[in-house]
């Protein structure tokens, strides 16, 4: 199953705060 | 891996560059794993072959579980680190702070001693077996 990227930061770390869970914040320059 | 424990966030150079000065990514690829409060707690910089990398992850699980005073769970993740990818650069870190979550879970300072010993056999020529050696008992 894929990996569901958010990209909104905020939204991410509201969502990690409510989950207790840990943030991965992936910077990339790769092609889409 | 990172479906199950990691809420995943990916910013693009072209379209979010704002991300990559507020978390203070100047180079791609750069991983950030950030604790639930939003401090960072691990930084992987440049590319690594898929089990360094997940060996990394798992690193971090460690280092934010530790940061927030889970000992135990650090010093589980981190022995994933040496069961599951002994042979990456992350595994001496790992042996390292196993030996420094299990002192600050018990207070038992042979937790450090004995993870002195344990750089005198494995991971010896690394900068985590210089900074353990401090614990090492005495030689007569």
């Amino acid at each position: 199953m894929a990996i569901e990227w958010k990209t909104d930061a905020d939204e991410a770390l509201a969502q990690a705060r409510s989950s207790d869970k840990p943030l991965l914040l992936d910077f990339t320059a790769a092609p889409a | 891996m990172i479906r199950g424990y990691f809420v995943p966030v990916r910013f693009h150079i072209k379209e979010q560059p704002g991300a990559f000065e507020r978390f203070g990514a100047p180079w791609t690829p750069t991983v950030l794993l950030l604790d639930s409060s939003g401090a960072e707690r691990h930084r992987i910089e440049g590319f690594l072959p898929a089990p360094d990398f997940a060996a990394q992850l798992l690193l971090g699980l460690g280092h934010a579980a530790f940061s927030a005073g889970r000992f135990a769970e650090a010093q589980r993740r981190f022995g994933e680190v040496l069961e599951k990818y002994p042979e990456t650069e992350a595994a001496a870190e790992a042996q390292y702070w196993k030996g420094v979550a299990r002192y600050k879970e018990t207070g038992d300072g042979s937790a450090l001693g004995e993870t002195a010993e344990a750089f005198q056999t494995r991971y010896t020529d690394t900068s985590w077996a210089k900074k353990a050696s401090v614990w090492a008992a005495p030689r007569s």
